[in-house]
């Protein structure tokens, strides 16, 4: 099974192009990182991955689990195992993150023809993974993101993603902005998590989380276009040179 | 805004509506039309002493005087009151039936349609529940139980037989008759709606409720709803009301006065679905509704929950007169509107009393081609010192065809009084739909869910049996699939 590939992809918004045949390929249980300055295109690769339809694909393809990804919209996608875990998660006001948590695993069990759950052992489930990530269940009555520290916010991804159980994540500079504790917790949540079947694409500006994950792959990326791909030790020639030898 | 949220858009301004089955029944009507022959009609239908229909005839006289009010932002044909039926019962209805074996089947299968039921074995658990159709009571629930507690709940028209001397005290106490031409009108001709008394330091202990039916065709609905609560007693009440699917408008014009005495409580909560006309603006109910309490005891509160969805026209101003010392006045509002819906609705609060505070919540919610209005006033009076005010009214516009409009007006002629006014206008966020879509939301399941919880502060004020219902009923009003 091809699980991820990227194929020449162009990818443009309000007419300007950002990503500029992009490759790339992901296998089943692989950890892929990318890092890249400001404005490369990390998170518009992202959010295509995502189906956002703001981003209008010019050319090339995507595959994913076998099928044309492009085909799919935005919570078809999710529903077959696609999360981002995102840069700037958005506040929802008044919209409780059980509930919603609740609808959203069962979307995607619907979709598996597997029994929904209901709002009891869903609330069990929850709080069981928030007590292994160490977030405080008084976090579990708030609404989405709403007044949230930036670094709780992306705690609160991380945990999203450890209760839906994706086979494919993206991290989007989950480890920017926090401090060495929720750092900590972020790493731990991903080393628990990943397994043989998951896949993760990780962006990020530091080295220090990809010493704690191990990444399989590591790219550089410039100007919508992968420049360079190695393994870890590319990570420290950027924190040494930054991305001008690319 | 992007394809898939148009799309959605198109789909929820498709919506049909749930509750336009008419009832094949028999009525009893007088002859079209509104001369003092219409009133003494009504009156003796209901087998009225001589005051009441003296009082009704002199309601009349003010009304034959007064202009329509038109401060309002809406848009709607003149209204003929000479095309209007102003009474309707089923036939047989000239007195209340004793119980249900003398309803005709039809009507108690009509609630139960509506999700009303009124068969013993079937009540809703701790909802008492009056159900109007048309101009008359036709059963009420729970009535035994409440009796014991010296509680009286009954249709108005029992009421002024029962309990005359109440009817009488009360009866255009807090909102007279000249008042405006609406008033008047409804006190003129007023057919049935519920009346509450609680007696001295009694809490209520089950939801009191009344359900209200417009079936009949060409005929108005003049809703007279009468609470007392008395010094420290508390209740809350419940009104829910539909209607048949029409290409006429149809008029309704109630009038409700809440009295709460020292230290008594009385919540107020509407679910307004009234049929609303189609996606090209034919037909609908014109609801124009004349809601007041007074807070006339120190310590007193009242308060007012409303959920607007339905009706073609909504011109609304539930108001608390806050008198007594230290009284509470609340006004929580979700209107919704869609199509070519126009809704302009929001409260009046006049502080009077020392130390007297109020709390205003509006959340309106445009779609389509609708207009929604808040508009709201805040009287602070000579002598209430300290008095308080806070107001917050959010409007959220789904697509861009649609109209949102504020208007607060704010009158304090006490130094020491503090108001404070919020307002935002914002639209349906994109980000927001991506977030949840992105989590394997529909698009639907994620707008609905955004407006559900734009509402929250206000639904969470609902009797807890009814806020899954109104949760329900907001997203039915945004959504194509019927629940
Ligand atoms: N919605 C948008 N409208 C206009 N331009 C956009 C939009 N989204 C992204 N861009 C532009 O596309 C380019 C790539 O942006 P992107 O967010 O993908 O960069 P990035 O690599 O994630 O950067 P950073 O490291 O700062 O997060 C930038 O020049 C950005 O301004
Ligand atoms: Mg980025």
């Amino acid at each position: 099974m091809i699980f991820l590939n990227i194929n020449n992809l162009s990818v443009s918004i309000e007419g300007k192009k950002i990503l500029n045949d992009f490759n790339l390929t992901i296998n089943q249980g692989e950890i892929h990182a990318i890092m890249g300055p400001n404005g490369s295109g990390k998170s518009t690769l992202a959010n295509v991955l995502a189906g956002n339809e703001d981003y209008e694909v010019d050319s090339g393809k995507i595959m994913y689990k076998d099928k044309d990804l492009l085909d799919l919209n935005i919570e078809e996608r999710a529903q077959r195992g696609i999360f981002i875990a995102f840069q700037y998660p958005v506040e929802i006001p008044g919209v409780k993150i059980t509930p919603f948590l609740q609808a959203s695993i069962n979307s995607k069990l619907k979709n598996e023809n597997k029994p929904e759950l209901d709002r009891l052992s869903f609330a069990k489930l929850l709080r069981k993974k928030a007590e292994d990530l160490g977030i405080n269940s008084e976090m579990l009555k708030r609404s989405i993101n709403t007044g949230f520290s930036g670094g709780e916010k992306k705690k609160y991804e991380i945990l999203q993603m450890s209760v839906l159980n994706p086979e494919f994540t993206i991290f989007d500079e989950t480890d920017s902005g926090l401090d060495v504790d929720a750092l900590r917790i972020v790493t731990e949540g991903i080393n628990n998590f990943k397994n043989n079947n998951n896949s993760f694409l990780i962006i990020t500006h530091y080295q220090k989380l990809l010493n704690y994950i191990n990444p399989d792959h590591v790219h550089i990326m410039r100007n919508g276009k992968i420049v360079k791909s190695g393994d870890i030790s590319l990570a420290g020639e950027i924190e040494e040179s930054g991305y001008q030898n690319f | 805004m992007n394809t898939e949220t148009s799309k959605t858009l198109e789909k929820y301004a498709q919506e049909k509506y749930k509750y336009g089955f008419v009832t094949d029944i028999d009525s009893d009507r007088p002859q079209k039309g509104l001369n003092e022959d219409t009133i003494k009609f009504i009156s003796k239908k209901k087998n009225e002493p001589e005051w009441m229909l003296s009082w009704r005839l002199n309601c009349y006289k003010k009304w034959l005087k007064m202009p329509n009010p038109n401060w309002a932002n809406l848009n709607f044909p003149e209204i003929d009151y000479q095309d209007i039926y102003y009474y309707s019962a089923p036939k047989g209805f000239e007195k209340k039936p004793k119980d249900l074996s003398e309803v005709d089947p039809k009507l108690i299968e009509t609630y139960n349609k509506l999700g009303i039921p009124l068969e013993e074995q079937k009540v809703l658990a701790g909802v008492a529940v009056d159900a109007v159709f048309d101009s008359v009571s036709v059963a009420t629930t729970y009535k035994e139980e409440l009796e014991k507690l010296g509680i009286v709940f009954c249709s108005i028209s029992e009421a002024v037989q029962i309990h005359p001397e109440l009817v009488k005290k009360y009866l255009g106490s807090v909102i007279p008759p000249g008042d405006h031409s609406f008033s008047a009108l409804n006190s003129a001709v007023f057919t049935d709606g519920s009346f509450v008394y609680i007696p001295e330091n009694v809490k209520c202990p089950i939801e009191l409720s009344t359900y209200f039916r417009i079936n009949a065709e060409e005929t108005g609905q003049f809703e007279r709803t009468l609470i007392i609560a008395d010094k420290g007693s508390y209740v809350s009440y419940l009104e829910g009301c539909t209607a048949p699917q029409r290409d006429t408008n149809q008029l309704h014009a109630a009038n409700v006065e809440l009295i709460a005495l020292e230290d008594a409580e009385i919540k107020y909560a509407t679910i307004q679905n009234w049929y609303p006309g189609d996606e090209n603006g034919k037909g609908g109910i014109y609801n124009f509704v004349t809601k007041r309490g007074l807070c006339n005891g120190k310590n007193s509160k009242i308060s007012w929950t409303q959920v607007e969805t339905g009706s073609a026209i909504t011109w609304k101003y539930p108001s608390c007169i806050l008198k007594g010392d230290n009284s509470i006045g609340e006004f929580y509002s979700v209107a919704i509107t869609n199509n070519f819906q126009q809704a302009d609705t929001g409260t009046k609060m006049t502080h009077i009393g020392k130390k007297t505070r109020s709390k205003i919540i509006s959340k309106g919610i445009s779609l389509g081609n609708s207009q929604n209005t808040y508009r709201g006033k805040v009287s602070i009076l000579r002598k209430a010192n300290k008095a308080r005010n806070y107001t917050q009214c959010d409007s959220l516009l789904v697509g861009n065809k649609c109209g949102a409009h504020t208007i607060p007006y704010i009158d304090s002629k006490n130094n020491s009084a503090v108001v404070e006014h919020e307002a935002s206008t914002s639209k349906i966020n994109e980000e927001q739909l991506y977030y949840c879509r992105q989590r394997g939301l529909s698009h639907e399941e994620a707008v609905s869910l955004i407006v559900n919880g734009f509402c929250k502060q206000v639904l969470q004020e609902l009797p807890m049996e009814f806020a899954v219902e109104a949760q329900k009923l907001v997203s039915i009003s945004l959504e194509g699939s019927v629940g």
